[in-house]
């Protein structure tokens, strides 16, 4: 193992990080803030407002693709571009192709985002863009996989660090999935209109192995390459057992690509192929329960940090939530369990304690710790970090036990028979009933929200401290050397 | 092309299938904690995200 000088920031490019890691958080602000409208709407209809534009329909794509890709996407890229740089002692192979990630990662975001509204999607779950926006997406990505694999090709370190292997497999199979799932037909060249080359049950399938997979390497084992490498940078301690992170890593690479077909368990799809996927999602909690241990059990020996480092506090609750998810996930892909689930509020609750409660959280830790490094400072309020921690937790919590409730009733409700044998209630009723814990729903994101925005106020006063600090600084030296 | 149609028979591919990525799992967890100098080896990796925390200049294989 090579061990080389950290010269400072000049030796790496963090320009570019600087930029992904301030977009983070502006459309974590947006994304989120979409999130809470929507939610508003499904519990108070009347904010529809009767306008298209910002109907539950249009706007929901928002709220996924700004939150996905464009916070947790620019996430990914700013702690990966941090991340290779630091770990293989090497600065990024091109400084413009890395600009050029960024600008066209951010104009596919907005673009996709403003197409929604309009009104424009090929009504693909988390790939509602159209195919101009595909095509955009697919130049950035193979921009992104030069950079990275160019910038691990002249590393310095002989080694490669165990975080960098997850990044990349998020990566290629991003590339695979987005690949495959968006391959249509447009009706025109100068149309945004266009067909999916798949039809019916292989339509389905193709969409589940994508959608899955988008869980399983955009926003798990990216995920995990970020909490390999800040959480033991947070704890001052390495990861539990590397040894460990290598099984993990390709046992997880491998059983993910299995297990989207239990999401159309009782469907036209053949039934060994959902229940493949089942027992498939059962192996996973395996790989997945053996990282959340890695990470937790970095912190064997300083459990203190947890009453004293609120950013700690971040990642360990996310890894719990990542323990939780994936064991709530497999018991959700047995095909009884899944017949009262599916298609409730039990898989949205599901999706947002993986996605709130794993993805934000680990984010939130990940920036918290990376960003005062940036710009060479210290975060500007430890008590609002104390403060977004409380609200973010509180706001999960609600949410999920809003959406479990309302989940299960509406599943009981949907298959509840009279004595004759007909449908006990009507669907509307099932609406009714659900009506309280929309509203709950809606305030648990309210507090999330808040804690995000407070996240930002901070962010914006670290940054303005650090470039503070270092124009002082810089006076301080010019007037040393006039007087020299 | 009698090899071709084997494979496209699920009940030999599957247990095919099956015996590959057993062995293949095996073998990964046999090089992960299977010798004790490779194990020393794999560990001291453990330590990478630290290296370029140092500020004094060294260079050690």
């Amino acid at each position: 193992m090579a061990v080389t000088t950290y010269s400072g920031a000049e030796q790496y490019n963090f320009e570019v990080v600087k930029k992904f890691a301030i977009m983070s958080i502006v459309w974590a602000v947006i994304g989120m803030f979409v999130g809470v409208y929507i939610a508003s709407e499904l519990a108070w209809p009347f904010l529809n407002f009767d306008s298209p534009y910002i109907s539950f329909g249009r706007f929901r794509p928002v709220h996924t693709t700004s939150v996905i890709f464009g916070f947790g996407g620019s996430a990914l890229f700013a702690t990966s571009y941090y991340v290779v740089q630091r770990t293989c002692q090497t600065r990024l192979i091109s400084d413009g192709l890395a600009s050029f990630t960024f600008w066209g990662w951010m104009a596919a975001i907005a673009l996709a985002d403003f197409s929604y509204m309009l009104g424009y999607t090929q009504s693909r779950e988390y790939a509602e863009m159209e195919w101009p926006i595909d095509i955009l997406i697919e130049v950035v990505w193979v921009a992104y996989l030069t950079v990275f694999v160019g910038t691990i090709m002249r590393r310095k370190q002989p080694h490669i660090y165990v975080a960098n292997w997850f990044y990349l497999a998020f990566i290629l199979a991003t590339a695979l999935l987005h690949t495959f799932n968006n391959l249509a037909m447009p009706i025109d060249l100068f149309s945004m209109k266009s067909y999916s080359l798949f039809s019916g049950v292989q339509d389905a399938m193709t969409q589940w192995w994508y959608g899955h997979n988008a869980v399983g390497f955009f926003l798990t084992a990216a995920f995990l390459g970020m909490m390999y490498y800040f959480v033991p940078k947070q704890a001052g301690r390495p990861i539990y057992s590397y040894r460990l992170s290598i099984v993990h890593f390709w046992a997880l690479g491998f059983m993910y690509m299995w297990v989207g077909a239990h999401h159309l368990h009782w469907t036209a799809l053949p039934d060994w192929t959902s229940s493949l996927a089942a027992a498939f999602s059962i192996l996973l909690l395996m790989p997945s329960w053996g990282g959340m241990i890695n990470g937790i059990m970095t912190l064997s020996g300083a459990w203190d940090k947890l009453r004293t480092d609120p950013i700690m506090r971040f990642m360990i609750v996310a890894l719990s939530f990542y323990g939780m998810s994936t064991f709530e996930g497999p018991m959700m892909s047995l095909k009884e369990v899944n017949a009262l689930s599916h298609y409730t509020d039990w898989t949205v609750g599901h999706v947002h304690s993986g996605a709130l409660g794993w993805v934000a959280m680990i984010t939130f830790g990940s920036l918290y710790h990376m960003m005062p490094k940036l710009w060479d400072t210290k975060m500007y309020s430890r008590k609002l970090i104390e403060w977004h921690f409380w609200l973010a937790t509180i706001g999960i919590v609600l949410y999920i036990v809003a959406m479990w409730i309302s989940g299960i009733t509406q599943g009981l409700m949907w298959r509840a028979f009279d004595e004759f044998g007909n449908l006990q209630y009507s669907f509307v009723e099932s609406v009714a009933a659900m009506h309280p814990f929309y509203a709950m729903r809606a305030i648990g994101g309210m507090f999330f929200l808040t804690g995000m925005v407070m996240m930002a106020f901070n962010v914006f006063m670290t940054i303005r401290q650090g470039k503070r600090e270092s124009a002082a600084l810089e006076a301080k030296l010019a007037a040393k050397l006039a007087h020299a | 092309m009698d090899l071709l149609m084997w494979f496209s028979k699920p009940e030999n591919t599957k247990p095919l299938g099956l015996v590959i990525f057993f062995v293949t799992f095996i073998g990964i967890v046999i090089y992960a904690y299977g010798s004790k100098k490779r194990s020393d080896q794999l560990e001291s990796y453990r330590n990478i995200p630290f290296l370029d925390d140092q500020e004094d200049t060294k260079d050690k294989q």
